[in-house]
């Protein structure tokens, strides 16, 4: 892994070095990833985490009473201490593995939900929700004919905050949004409003899917009742994930899903659970992924959160500055300085679709992400059909800025837009 | 020099043809891809010989739906309803002269799509009409000959 000196600013080039997509060439170019919000890109410690699984002891966990059987066992649970240490959960049996924070949150609805949300009970949601924190609400929501409020946000992409405190007034039993979203990159003040929404007497679902990968996070800190966010955002691989909830909640639900490892005994007509958090972990997980995300919570350790967050909040900066200065009439949507907005871009140029912009973008090894980026509704209160959004990562410089810049002066030109 | 967004394409996009809506369309549906925001209303005169007399679109998207709508606006003014029926998919990307990707493509063939529906929505109303015309026709022979023909 390349040097790391915890006093300085990371280098993005030293970074690269740990990220073999980087050695593939596009062109002659190296590619400009700033797509991270969707997906981030894998570090060698991480594919070599997994290959070493799947070549040296891919066995099943929890059962083999050999070798391989073991040391898979304590690499799944270890991986998963390592996630509970890395969110700053006090007990790594409140750390469930899924497959991405979109089933974290399913199995919330699910499993609590519907023990939990009754007819005219209110869930209280925002409008910059993700539609994996909005979904799953509104099936529960038809199916127990409960109410789904939102908090609505301003010109600027902030929660509007007096809004937020008349909805708490309806006694919501549930309230879930997310920490950081990932159409504007506004932070949303979280541990505030845990609290008060315990003050009304709801329970609190944060959706840390862009909060994770870019911000130190201490669960026990924001004081939610359960915080899910995606592997494959924090550098694991896709297929990892984990929901964080308290252990006295998550001994009450009901299963999720059922049938191997979540058993204690089974009989022809009845069976018993298993303890958290196997209660949680139906039939053979993803053992290759849990492991590979304890890999990339390593390699982020050692870097720190917090130097990750600088990084991306000067990036940001940078990017808020210049690209309004180099690219004549592009709007940028959402906070309007790096330290409310960390880690990602959202832009229109008045010339181009988004689609048009990123396939030309495209040609220039220049990957951004353009569309609803699955925030419909966010986008309709914008009265925008798409966006553009260029999202960094650890590994993201100035230089892909640059480019971002120079690719969307080349789409103005073709588009015939200022020269 | 580029081939996606070749001169012609972007001309169709900034100037598109038949740009703008009908009075009185004998077929119109309004199209479009929720997933990008891509919008297209075709809008259609029909005359009595059963050619397309007229043709509008109207919309907002990307510059490949957008080209589509105005390529296959002029391709269809003055064809039979039967050809226009029968084009398909590839016809339009024939149209455009390009390789479209994957991702892209659906931006490409929303306007035939939309057109299609609106033909296929009027074809259908006009059925309905006809079934309507025959059963008062019934109702009027059963009974007396009160109302008297039916219109």
């Amino acid at each position: 892994m390349a040097a790391v000196n915890h006093h300085s600013p990371l280098d993005p080039d030293v970074i690269r070095r740990d990220f073999p997509i980087f050695e593939r060439d596009f062109g002659g170019r190296r590619l400009a990833y700033l797509d991270s919000a969707a997906t981030a890109l894998k570090p060698r410690a991480v594919i070599e985490a997994v290959d070493a699984y799947n070549s040296r002891y891919s066995a099943n966990v929890h059962r083999g009473i050999y070798t391989i059987g073991e040391e898979a066992t304590a690499a799944y649970e270890g991986a998963r201490e390592k996630v509970a240490r890395f969110l700053g959960a006090p007990d790594s049996r409140e750390i469930i593995f899924v497959r991405n924070a979109t089933e974290a949150i399913n199995l919330v609805a699910y499993a609590w939900g519907r023990r939990n949300i009754g007819r005219a009970d209110t869930i209280l949601l925002t409008e910059l929700e993700h539609h994996a924190n909005l979904v799953p609400w509104q099936l529960l929501a038809q199916e127990k004919d409960a109410d789904l409020e939102f908090v609505p946000f301003d010109a600027e992409g902030h929660l509007i905050m007096d809004s937020w405190e008349v909805l708490l007034r309806t006694r919501p039993r549930l309230v879930a949004f997310t920490h950081k979203s990932n159409g504007l990159g506004t932070l949303l003040p979280a541990r505030q409003m845990v609290q008060q929404a315990h003050d009304v007497g709801a329970l609190v679902l944060v959706d840390g899917a862009q909060a994770v990968p870019h911000l130190p996070v201490d669960v026990a800190d924001i004081g939610a009742d359960f915080y899910v966010f995606s592997g494959h955002k924090v550098l694991g691989p896709t297929g990892s994930g984990a929901l964080w909830a308290r252990a006295e909640i998550l001994e009450a639900m009901p299963p999720f899903m059922s049938g191997g490892e979540m058993i204690s005994s089974v009989h022809l007509r009845h069976t018993t659970f298993n303890d958290i958090p196997h209660k949680f972990e139906a039939g053979t997980p993803d053992v290759a992924a849990a492991i590979g995300l304890g890999a990339a919570v390593d390699y982020l350790s050692a870097i720190g959160m917090e130097r990750v967050a600088e990084h991306e909040e000067a990036l940001t900066a940078y990017a808020l500055e210049m690209l309004p200065r180099e690219v004549p009439g592009i709007r940028i949507h959402g906070p309007r300085t790096a330290a409310e907005r960390a880690g990602i871009v959202t832009f229109t140029l008045p010339e181009a679709h988004p689609h048009d912009i990123a396939t030309l973008l495209d040609r220039e090894a220049v990957a951004i992400r353009a569309g609803h980026h699955c925030t419909q509704p966010l986008h309709e209160r914008l009265a925008l059909p798409a966006t553009g959004r260029a999202s960094f990562s650890v590994y993201s410089g100035r230089d892909d800025i640059d480019r971002l810049a120079a690719g969307l002066r080349g789409v103005q030109r073709i588009f015939g837009g200022p020269a | 020099m580029d081939d996606l967004y070749r001169d012609e394409i972007l001309e169709h996009y900034r100037q598109p043809h038949n740009f703008g809506t009908l009075d009185a369309p004998d077929a119109v549906y309004e199209g479009n891809n929720p997933l990008c925001g891509d919008r297209i209303t075709m809008m259609l005169s029909v005359g009595a010989d059963g050619t397309v007399h007229d043709v509008a679109f109207s919309g907002r998207g990307c510059a490949i739906s957008q080209a589509s709508a105005s390529l296959l606006t002029d391709e269809v003014k003055g064809r039979p309803l039967s050809d226009v029926e029968a084009l398909t998919n590839q016809d339009i990307l024939d149209l455009l002269g390009i390789d479209i990707s994957p991702a892209r493509l659906k931006c490409a063939l929303l306007s035939l799509d939309t057109l299609h529906h609106a033909l296929r929505d009027r074809a259908a109303a006009s059925a309905a009409r006809a079934g309507d015309q025959a059963r008062a026709g019934d109702q009027a022979g059963a009974g007396d000959q009160a109302a008297g023909a039916p219109a």
